[in-house]
């Protein structure tokens, strides 16, 4: 008699099961939850604090914020970040000041903790949102974050 | 009278086979040895190492605030409350005073952490026991904790949200929303998942009765999380030693006595219930205040010994820290929740078939790189 009992609960709890299953079948419709990538490039945003990549944003004059005071160097835990600076000479006051000459991010070397943005005095450097890093050589992945002939915005202290 | 016929062209003897590290079943690089007669297991010997990545080491080398980040890649499926148990540990050490808000939002963000750890759980345990769906419902719903947790942290998986002293940073204005929006959907897909697995005759005769774990073993071999409460052991640290916000909030610690595969599963499932419930008394109530208390930008423990404890999706998370009151650590141990429910697996697949054995690893839900380190 079990024997039949055991019949009619396995395919009674198969049932149930497939009910689940069916019921998605039946009414999902398509893409309910993938997401087409790369076909929506277009559309796709990230959310705001989505750690992608370090950027060091630049204005139209092509003056950007950091000031090489090197605490983002220090507080990187992979050495991921190296500032090459020099002494320049300020133009209001005559005096030389610190600038830096090259800001030098690899970022093969980078996990994304976010310690340097944290510790930045001047918010010289900020997460981008860019996520598409292959390349087919790694030294690509060493950048150098200020532009050419940048130069350090006025009125930026540390 | 019958006579013995004495088989002269095949014999009974033992023999070894490797079960990964690249084993599916394993969930990650993971070599068991296993001694086998027949199908029978005799012994189990796991293979550890493949992905030592000495972060205890490293953490020598590093800051405290450096620190945090390493411990996202021990167990990555419970990060924040990885992240969390370091934190706690050094704002211990220094004595700080953290708000009210920090507390309740690290609250909220390890019991996400933990759905999301038990949806990923439930779906693999389905699929190694032989139900492909059940992984896609899984991660269906963790996809909404991933993205909760991508727009108010940052990140999918490693969120390094946690910092000594607080919060990197305050939450995303949409949080609440989305918390709410998350609860609301995962309380009428979680009877679904009982429908689907728990209730299924084939599932039930894989798990009920294989790989029992009797409440003295679980307590010898230092089992924790939902492996030690299935089999009668009361270890909840969120219970018997609250930190964060755990003092304000009523739950029920998940217990079961028959502390075999189908009860460690039971217990899995009703931990995701408590935890809706806690977010739910939470979610509402989150203080106004600082995200964030004011560090020295180089932390340096007075000299001493610490230790913390908190409870991650696997089980018991230890760090202890000794400091010679230098910036870096003198010396940092973790006591990962999956090294010890590991060492009882050996114990408890002994005597079942290799299909057993799958199905019990599925339940200790091991975290490779938890183990390794």
């Amino acid at each position: 008699m079990s024997y039949f009992s055991d019949i009619y609960k396995g395919i009674k709890t198969l049932l149930t099961g497939m009910s689940v299953t069916g019921k998605y079948f039946i009414t999902s419709k398509k893409g309910a939850i993938t997401q087409q990538y790369p076909d929506n490039r277009d559309t796709l945003k990230m959310f705001d604090r989505f750690r992608g990549e370090v950027i060091m944003p630049h204005n139209e004059e092509n003056e950007h914020r950091c000031t090489g005071c090197q605490k983002c160097e220090i507080a990187c835990p992979n050495g991921t970040i190296e500032i090459i600076w020099d002494r320049g000479i300020d133009e209001e006051t005559g005096k030389k000041k610190k600038k830096i000459d090259q800001f030098v991010y690899h970022l093969s070397m980078c996990t994304m903790c976010g310690l340097c943005i944290d510790v930045c005095p001047t918010d010289a450097i900020e997460w981008g949102q860019n996520f598409e890093n292959s390349v087919y050589d790694r030294t690509a992945l060493t950048r150098v974050l200020n532009k050419p002939d940048s130069k350090l915005m006025k009125g930026v202290e540390d | 009278m019958e006579t013995e016929v004495v088989h002269t062209n095949f014999k009974s003897e033992e023999y070894f086979i490797n079960m990964g590290p690249q084993h599916p079943a394993t969930h990650g690089v993971l070599r068991l040895l296993l001694t086998i007669d027949g199908e029978i297991i005799k012994k189990v010997e796991p293979d550890l190492g493949y992905i030592h990545r000495s972060i205890e080491k490293m953490c020598e080398r590093d800051s405290y605030q450096q620190i945090v980040h390493l411990t996202d890649r021990m167990d990555y499926l419970s990060a924040n409350i990885n992240n969390e148990a370091v934190c706690l540990a050094v704002e211990n050490a220094l004595q700080l005073e953290i708000p009210e808000r920090v507390k309740v939002i690290r609250t909220i963000i390890g019991e996400l952490t933990r759905i999301s750890s038990h949806c990923l759980w439930w779906g693999v345990m389905g699929m190694d026991v032989g139900a492909l769906t059940t992984y896609f419902y899984g991660f269906r719903d963790r996809e909404m904790i991933n993205d909760i947790m991508e727009e108010t942290c940052g990140a999918r998986l490693t969120m390094n949200y946690n910092v000594p002293g607080g919060l990197m940073l305050d939450i995303h204005p949409n949080f609440v929303k989305r918390v709410k929006e998350f609860v609301a959907h995962f309380k009428t897909k979680l009877p679904e998942y009982d429908r689907l697995l728990t209730g299924n005759v084939i599932f039930q005769k894989r798990t009920v009765g294989v790989g029992v774990l009797s409440k003295e073993d679980a307590i010898s071999f230092g089992a924790s999380g939902p492996v030690g409460r299935a089999s009668g052991y009361s270890c909840d640290v969120r219970k018997h030693h609250p930190y964060s916000a755990y003092d304000k909030v009523t739950f029920t610690e998940a217990l079961k006595t028959e502390g075999d595969t189908y009860a460690r599963y039971l217990v899995r499932i009703q931990e995701m219930w408590e935890s809706l419930s806690i977010i739910e008394q939470l979610i509402d109530v989150i203080p106004e205040g600082e995200h964030r208390v004011t560090t020295n930008a180089v932390i340096k423990l007075p000299k001493g010994e610490y230790y913390q404890k908190v409870e991650t999706a696997r089980g018991e998370l230890g760090v202890y820290i000794i400091s010679t009151g230098t910036k870096n650590p003198y010396r940092l141990k973790f006591r990962s929740p999956g090294f010890s429910n590991l060492s009882l697996l050996n114990h408890i697949a002994v005597g079942g078939k290799i299909g057993d054995l799958v199905a019990t690893m599925a339940t200790l839900d091991l975290v490779i790189p938890d183990i390794d380190r």
